[in-house]
């Protein structure tokens, strides 16, 4: 800190404080003497519980999917690898209703795919599957984004020497190359589940917004909002603190997070 | 020192646009006053209409117009939001306001209920009780907004429990989902049919259960209260009553007998 010039220190300590105040006006609001009342109110326990569950589905599909995903995009060269990042990380500064329209026109029962997943009796609108989907497209490009970042960044030369030693392919992805950006996917897979849990617009768009079923602790907070704002707060208030201790705990200090 | 050159011409683009923002949300001087009208988005296009027949007979006044579901705008005006009028489409949410009203509240429209469904009803809709059919999917409001509070008193009069697939936070969302074909059915107010292509709308018996009626205010939260109570006195006042029959509200005392 005593090395920064003091006009930049000056800079950083107001956006720091422009970071820090919200949360702090949230808790201001905060009734904390009934919090846990609050909190143990059978819609935020259940929405909470759907966050969790839906979350932690939408992750798996981030690892699943994200992690080959990352693969192939590194393995790409100029033009194409750089149009195909735009594309993948749309999702990241796409408006969320924009992508709630997109799931619904390619999922819903009338979209791309959905009329024929609803013929076989698979609907996708207003279940909880919608919600992992949604949640799932906003999530992945942080999946891709870290394993192509680890991938770009690793040192090749380990893989080739296997190579010349007679390893295959997929051996040499399992014992030298997955290790290598384990720690880069475990904080991708991070930030995919807490992008997860608050995610709100796609959801509501396209999956609906009912009790147990769809209604996610984002939903919840902007029904309560309007009917009981303590029970909003109270629920933000554990979203917050969930987000903050999920990434903290991901990107702990002394351990290597950007490779 | 190129770096502070580029931190100061950012530094002083961002202290512009503030300050021209600040500005356009205030008064634009002496010669226009604006009136920001909080409205219920059932209100969206009738409303719409009746600002600019407004504006026209009173060259200088602006009328600004912000719709959304009532619970939604009643919590902004409780946040400090500047309205100058507030149309709820309840009066529960009118009463959520109350240290903010500026004289009293008055009704001057109330509305119905009705079933929409896609154009060619594909799910073969007749009656309320038929909703309940377990095979169709049907989107309400929340209980918590004026028209999903309206819904579950029909439910409740009719003996028939709904199972819906979502609970919505407005109207206009309801709607958009039928619209959309996603649901095979929902509940709206009577003059939302037509508001959106590809819905038709199916009256039913004991609609009439659930009557809401629509109660408009000057609000203290604003700064143009003389301008508000004048478009306040043009929704209460014959032209604004005509513009609202027209958009098929009917007179706020309609089938009063709840």
């Amino acid at each position: 800190m005593g090395r920064l010039p003091r006009w930049l220190t000056v800079i950083a300590v107001v956006a720091a404080a422009f970071a820090v105040l919200p949360l702090l006006g949230l808790a201001s609001r905060a009734n904390w003497a009934q919090l846990p009342s609050q909190l143990a109110s059978p819609s935020s326990l259940t929405a909470l519980g759907l966050s969790l569950r839906t979350a932690a589905a939408a992750t798996a599909l981030c690892v699943i999917f994200g992690v080959p995903l990352g693969f192939a995009l590194a393995s790409l060269k100029g033009v194409s690898r750089a149009v195909l990042r735009a594309i993948l990380l749309a999702p990241l500064v796409l408006p969320p209703v924009v992508s709630g329209l997109g799931l619904l026109y390619a999922f819903g029962r009338k979209g791309l795919l959905g009329g024929t997943l609803d013929a076989a009796g698979i609907p996708v609108a207003f279940t909880t599957a919608a919600v992992v989907l949604a949640q799932a497209f906003v999530a992945m490009p942080f999946m891709v984004v870290s394993v192509e970042a680890a991938l770009a960044a690793r040192d090749g030369r380990l893989e080739a020497i296997a190579a010349t030693l007679g390893a295959g392919r997929s051996r040499i992805l399992r014992v030298i190359t997955l290790p290598g950006i384990g720690v880069a996917a475990a904080m991708g897979a991070v930030l995919a589940f807490a992008r997860s849990l608050g995610e709100f617009g796609a959801t509501l768009t396209f999956a609906g917004s009912l009790e147990g079923v769809t209604r996610t602790a984002p939903l919840q907070i902007y029904l309560a909002r309007e009917s009981d704002p303590q029970a909003a707060v109270a629920l933000g208030l554990v979203l917050v603190a969930l987000a903050i201790l999920i990434v903290a705990a991901a990107a702990r200090p002394g351990r290597r997070v950007i490779p | 020192m190129r770096g502070h050159t580029t931190i100061a011409t950012v530094a002083a683009v961002a202290v512009g646009a503030l300050t021209l923002g600040a500005c356009g949300a205030h008064n634009d001087g002496a010669t226009s006053t604006t009136i920001d009208v909080y409205a219920a988005a059932s209100l969206s296009e009738v409303f719409t209409s009746l600002a600019r027949q407004y504006e026209a007979a009173h060259p200088g006044v602006d009328v600004r117009l912000t719709f959304a579901g009532s619970s939604e705008l009643a919590a902004q005006i409780n946040e400090g939001a500047p309205a100058d009028v507030f149309a709820s489409a309840n009066e529960a949410q009118m009463d959520a306001v109350s240290s903010h009203i500026d004289g009293a509240a008055e009704l001057f429209a109330s509305n119905t209920l009705t079933i929409a469904v896609p154009t060619g009803n594909p799910g073969g809709v007749t009656d309320f009780a038929s909703l309940a059919n377990p095979n169709l999917e049907v989107v309400v409001c929340a209980p918590t907004v004026p028209c999903g509070a309206a819904t579950l008193e029909i439910e409740q009069s009719l003996g028939v429990t709904l199972s819906p697939v979502s609970e919505l936070t407005n109207v206009t969302d309801v709607l958009g989902s039928v619209a959309s074909g996603e649901a095979d059915a929902g509940l709206v107010y009577l003059t939302d049919i037509g508001r959106a292509p590809g819905v038709e709308g199916i009256p039913f018996v004991g609609s009439d259960a659930a009557i809401t009626r629509y109660p408009i205010a000057v609000m203290t939260t604003g700064d143009a209260q003389d301008a508000a109570r004048g478009f306040v006195d043009y929704v209460l006042g014959s032209e604004g009553q005509s513009a609202m029959a027209a958009a098929g509200f009917a007179a706020p005392d309609a089938t009063a007998g709840k």
